[in-house]
């Protein structure tokens, strides 16, 4: 079976290290009570973390609308295609909805992002209190689906290598194996 | 007897009201045309965040500007970044300390013009019981009947300390802070 390109496999799991580490500092810096050093510190390096991943995913965007991804296994049925390419573009989706909620809502607190400390990012609009709250709760729940819909999609990926062995996993693995090239 | 009573009286006072008019005119301030703020950075993000509690007066002629006074009263715990957690951290001990130094002011020891609509102001600004003598441009334009007083003021907030302990470190919350404020005072 046809393995996904190199480009397609490297952002693929630059972006999977980085969701999973801006999700997780995410919760962490949000567990923190009160304001410390501590956590502005955090906070800076989660928006910092969440517009690289918004860049990743405009690459890994650009790249994909350039070039088709490999064929499904043939015995995979309709239904199984259908919900693999619908969970695929809810991810792409949320690839840039859940890091430009948190932009949005850094904004509306009144903080702009400094990329890195060094490149002002554009300030789209200035501190709204109202649009705040509905925009914490936006992220918040973005991040929620994100979190279930990665859970699916390694399951799903899980259940092609160990139950179905039809080798659609294989295809975004780093590493080829002698299985996929048959 | 009553009339001339009355009538020097009335003489007396308008004399006392030319000679106050000889040195400068209190104005009224319009709070809610009126704002203090701060703009201070963190990791090299500039927030701005204002102060919702302050007192001005101004004793102002545009005729006698040299003659002009002003002063302000602001309170510390009024300091709003927009979240609740972040304004109980900024009235702290360690930041301004609003328990034991609930006000911050500035008051005028001259006022120079510097050119059309500009003045030149010094005078003694008390921070968490500091002060320090600090001198500033201002900008004076005069709209629809009212007078618009406009400058900015950038301080050291370590010179005051404000941020002890951990939040010293500058590389955190610069040290440069710019205290910004637009004053509308009526006669």
């Amino acid at each position: 079976m046809r393995r996904y390109t190199l480009p397609a496999i490297v952002l693929h799991w630059l972006i999977a290290i980085a969701i999973i580490g801006t999700f997780t500092l995410g919760l962490v810096m949000t567990d923190i009570a009160g304001i410390t050093p501590t956590k502005l510190r955090y906070y800076n390096w989660h928006k910092w973390a969440g517009v690289t991943v918004l860049l990743l995913a405009a690459l890994r965007l650009l790249w994909r609308l350039a070039n088709h991804p490999p064929q499904y296994a043939d015995q995979m049925p309709a239904w199984q295609r259908g919900a693999a390419h619908g969970l695929h573009w809810l991810l792409y989706v949320l690839m840039f909805a859940v890091p430009l909620s948190g932009y949005l809502y850094s904004l509306a607190a009144g903080f702009p992002i400094v990329y890195f400390g060094l490149l002002e990012l554009p300030v789209l609009m200035g501190p709204d209190p109202a649009l705040k709250v509905t925009l914490l709760a936006v992220h918040y729940w973005l991040n929620m689906l994100l979190a279930a819909l990665v859970g699916l999609h390694v399951l799903a990926a899980f259940k092609h290598l160990l139950v179905d062995r039809d080798g659609v996993m294989q295809r975004m693995l780093p590493i080829s194996t002698r299985k996929e090239n048959p | 007897m009553n009339t001339i009573k009355a009538l020097l009286l009335t003489g007396l006072l308008a004399g006392a009201a030319a000679s106050t008019g000889a040195f400068a005119a209190p104005l009224k301030t319009d709070p809610a045309a009126s704002r203090v703020s701060a703009v201070f950075k963190q990791m090299n993000v500039p927030v701005e965040a204002p102060f919702r509690t302050f007192s001005a007066q101004i004793d102002y002629d545009a005729a006698k500007p040299a003659a002009a006074k002003a002063s302000i009263d602001i309170t510390t715990a009024s300091f709003d970044i927009g979240d609740a957690m972040y304004n109980k951290e900024v009235a702290k001990k360690d930041w301004f300390n609003s328990a034991q130094f609930p006000k911050a002011s500035f008051v005028s020891s001259a006022i120079t013009p510097a050119g059309a609509g500009k003045l030149n102001v010094s005078g003694k600004l008390t921070l968490k019981g500091k002060s320090a003598n600090v001198t500033f441009p201002l900008t004076v334009k005069a709209e629809g009947g009212k007078q618009i007083f406009e400058g900015q003021l950038p301080i050291k907030r370590l010179a005051y300390n404000i941020g002890e302990g951990e939040w010293k470190d500058t590389s955190m919350v610069a040290d440069e802070v710019i205290i910004k404020f637009r004053i509308t005072a009526a006669p």
